[in-house]
């Protein structure tokens, strides 16, 4: 419970992060999102139906389980009243068995899907509220998406295929190559980049899908069952390389899936979603820590925590984070009154510099901080499993700071959070 | 007393074929200035057709063929080779009637003292450019045996003796088909984007495949006299529910995930039509074509009982006159070209459907 509250906290704490990401989207290729690319979804419903079954349905909506008002209307309420927030950045996993609604719900996010009751929110943008032509250029601009069958263009080649978002942007031909050979790079199909979709296997096609939703370079990637379709060995392979895709870019990525392992090798946050309905939100730990009721409890019954529990979806984001060239009597004032031993600095892109203890900065007689930072610490990468991560926590006296491949600070992994989730 | 329960009254009758007749008359007079049109845009067509089946000399086919492999080999774009045969076939036409058929022209030349070596009085179209037309469209769209089998049949029909009336015959096959294409395909499109359209469609369609084919004779016949006008629009009312029917069939069965994909990266309406939707259908397309064209077949011998010439006329006359072998002959060649236009269509649906190099653009 402490640690919601304190997420929360730290949420408004890092609002400077905001500010962050408005000078990155200024590199972007006119985003319709300016605010951050948080999703906040608010009493989302999705109705099937005809007009009037869906008038009925909306009406009965609150008195009735989707079953009863499939009965009484012949509507299909496929998602009812969901309320969540995404988190800019963050992998979040949507889980539930085939039915729960969970395909019909991403589809709103891109409103593929018009929701029937409740709002969408992207950053600043409420997406019911935009015009067709913002809906477009958001779309081909901020958000795409990885089908589960991959709805790839069966008369185009892997090129083709993975141009296209940038073709109806009209860009022309050689640059729109040039930007998907670096995704179909990306995605190690290089050599491949002339075949058509029927020439290559299952794991190839999955990986043109992900590709095409790539190349325009979202910030938002809405990923439907994308790896159902595949064999188990392949799947786990891809479930890897995402996880290295994702580590490399700063991507929100919404990743649905009926597999329980799938979820928890992947999120940092599980939605498990039953009768188009939300059953429980959390982190992997919190699922195993307390799980909302027996279903959530039978369901999470099969995965194996060990091998599947990730450095990221334990650690908590650091509470205070120093630049170079901060003042050290406001650094260690912060770090004070956060009643923290010591603090990490990054630079403007976030990187990990080093740390600097609590004393050295109460005792040094310094202005700037510059000169007291170290850097003997040792890292953990977020995407490490927790069995390679408790002999470095053995043996250090400090929280690990856990970085991403680029080097940077993700959050912080604490002896007692491993000790909690393992227990 | 309770007779008129057990025969029909006449008292509970009413003139139904007088009420049609005289919706027709009408019809037929207010929208004269429309079918004048139809009739004009037809016989051009068919007049124009016939000149290209007919009178254009071999060269200009083998500099069309050349042009055709020539840029395909060279730019590697189907499309441009295509309207390079297209504009080469024009060029003549054009020549060929604003110049060729002009009496003042030709009595012009003929007054001349050396006719020139470009003046031909009365061009033809030499029956083994045709053969070799079908050996290469057959062998670059199926295998080498089917191209073989397909020229020895063709060859047949001219040695049945009934060339002159397979081309009659072609020409207005190739029209109606050529107009059904024209009509059929917005009108598949428009039904599988519009739950109005589909809904008013369906059972026309419907209607028009159950009425049997000798019926649509008969208003022809009234809206365009005798010939080959009334005939020509006959076979394309009767040959066009199959091409709407199979291009809504094909926009209709594309995956769903394919155009959710398509939506879900911006497409507008004109580009998911014509870059997703068009394209993954075309293969369903072509075989609707392919069924047009079988249609059309079969109703351009129906059409000989309203005055159009060709293999069906002979038919007729030979059944007229109970003249077996004649009959049998043309029955044959019927059949012949209706084989070899099924071949080279279905060839073309197949290769599109397992088409490996793609369409680029």
């Amino acid at each position: 419970m402490s640690k919601k509250e304190n997420s929360k906290e730290k949420n408004k704490e890092n609002k400077n992060k905001n500010e962050e990401s408005k000078l990155m989207s200024e590199k972007h290729n006119e985003p319709v999102v300016t605010d951050d690319k948080d999703i906040r979804v608010e009493d989302v419903s999705v109705i099937f139906g005809t007009k009037k079954q869906r008038q009925e349905a909306l009406e009965l909506l609150d008195e009735m389980s989707p079953d009863e008002i499939r009965e009484k209307t012949g509507a299909t309420v496929a998602v009812k009243k969901v309320n969540f927030h995404i988190q800019e950045g963050e992998m979040f996993v949507i889980v539930g068995l085939s039915g729960s609604g969970k395909s019909s719900f991403i589809r709103t996010l891109n409103l593929l899907n018009k929701p029937a009751t409740g709002t969408i929110r992207i950053g600043d943008r409420k997406v019911q509220d935009m015009t067709s032509e913002e809906l477009r250029k958001f779309r081909r601009n901020d958000i795409s998406m990885v089908f589960q069958h991959f709805g790839l263009f069966t008369h185009r080649s892997v090129m083709g295929n993975v141009e296209y978002p940038l073709e109806v942007q009209g860009i022309e031909k050689k640059k729109r190559r040039e930007k998907a050979m670096e995704a179909i790079k990306m995605v190690g199909l290089d050599g491949w980049e002339f075949h058509m979709p029927s020439q290559l296997s299952g794991g190839m096609r999955q990986r043109v899908g992900l590709a095409r939703a790539l190349t325009n370079d979202p910030s938002i990637l809405l990923m439907d069952e994308p790896y159902s379709a595949l064999d188990p060995l392949i799947r786990r392979e891809m479930q890897n390389e995402l996880l290295k895709l994702e580590d490399q870019m700063d991507r929100t990525i919404v990743f649905i899936t009926h597999d329980m392992n799938e979820a928890f090798r992947l999120g940092d946050r599980i939605a498990l979603m039953k009768d188009a309905q939300i059953v429980q939100i959390g982190t992997p730990t919190e699922f195993f820590d307390k799980p909302a009721n027996d279903y959530v409890r039978d369901f999470i019954a099969d995965v194996d925590k060990t091998r599947i529990l990730k450095v990221r979806s334990i650690m908590v984001k650091p509470t205070f984070k120093a630049k170079p060239g901060d003042s050290r009597s406001e650094v260690s004032k912060k770090v004070k009154d956060n009643d923290m031993q010591f603090v990490y600095v990054v630079d403007n892109n976030n990187k990990l510099l080093g740390y600097i203890e609590r004393e050295t900065l109460e005792e040094s007689k310094a202005k700037k901080i510059d000169k007291l930072i170290k850097d003997d610490h040792t890292v953990i990468e977020r995407n490490a499993y927790l069995s390679e991560a408790w002999p470095k926590l053995k043996e250090s006296t400090y929280d690990l700071p856990v970085v991403d491949s680029r080097g940077r600070l993700r959050g912080i992994l604490d002896y007692d959070l491993v000790v909690e989730a393992l227990a | 007393m309770l007779d008129f329960l057990i025969e029909f009254p006449e008292w509970l009758m009413f003139n139904f074929s007088d009420f049609i007749d005289r919706a027709f008359v009408w019809f037929r007079s207010t929208f004269s200035f429309l079918f004048e049109f139809i009739r004009t845009v037809l016989l051009r067509s068919l007049d124009s057709v016939a000149a290209i089946l007919n009178s254009t000399p071999w060269f200009i086919w083998v500099l069309a063929i050349a042009g055709y492999y020539a840029i395909d080999y060279f730019t590697k774009r189907k499309g441009i080779a295509w309207l390079t045969v297209a504009g080469v076939l024009v060029l003549w036409l054009i020549y060929y009637n604003a110049i060729l058929i002009n009496p003042h022209f030709v009595q012009m030349v003929r007054e001349m003292e050396s006719i020139p070596w470009w003046f031909i009085e009365q061009p033809r179209t030499p029956w083994t450019i045709y053969i070799v037309l079908v050996f290469l469209g057959a062998y670059s769209l199926t295998e080498w045996k089917t191209a073989l089998l397909l020229s020895v049949l063709l060859f047949l029909i001219g040695a049945f003796g009934v060339w002159d009336a397979m081309v009659y015959t072609l020409g207005i096959i190739v029209i109606s088909v050529f107009i059904s294409f024209i009509i059929g395909l917005p009108l598949g499109i428009l039904m599988a984007k519009s739950l109005v359209v589909e809904k008013i469609l369906r059972p026309i369609l419907d209607l028009m495949q159950t009425i049997p084919s000798f019926v649509y004779l008969i208003p022809a016949v009234m809206l365009f006299q005798q010939g080959r006008v009334p005939a020509t629009f006959a076979t394309i009312i009767y040959s066009v529910p199959p091409l709407i029917r199979l291009t809504f069939l094909g926009i209709q069965n594309i995956e769903s995930d394919v155009v959710e994909a398509g939506e879900a990266f911006g497409s507008t309406p004109r580009q998911m039509l014509f870059k997703i939707e068009i394209p993954q259908a075309l293969s369903t397309i072509a075989t609707g074509l392919n069924q047009t064209t079988m249609m059309a077949v079969a109703m351009v011998v129906i059409a000989s009982l309203i005055g159009a010439d060709g293999l069906g006329r002979i038919v007729l006359i030979a059944n007229r006159q109970i003249q077996i072998g004649e009959g049998f002959t043309a029955g044959f060649a019927i059949v012949f070209l209706a084989i070899i236009l099924d071949r080279l269509l279905q060839g073309m649906a197949n290769k599109l459907e397992y088409s490996e190099a793609g369409i680029d653009e």
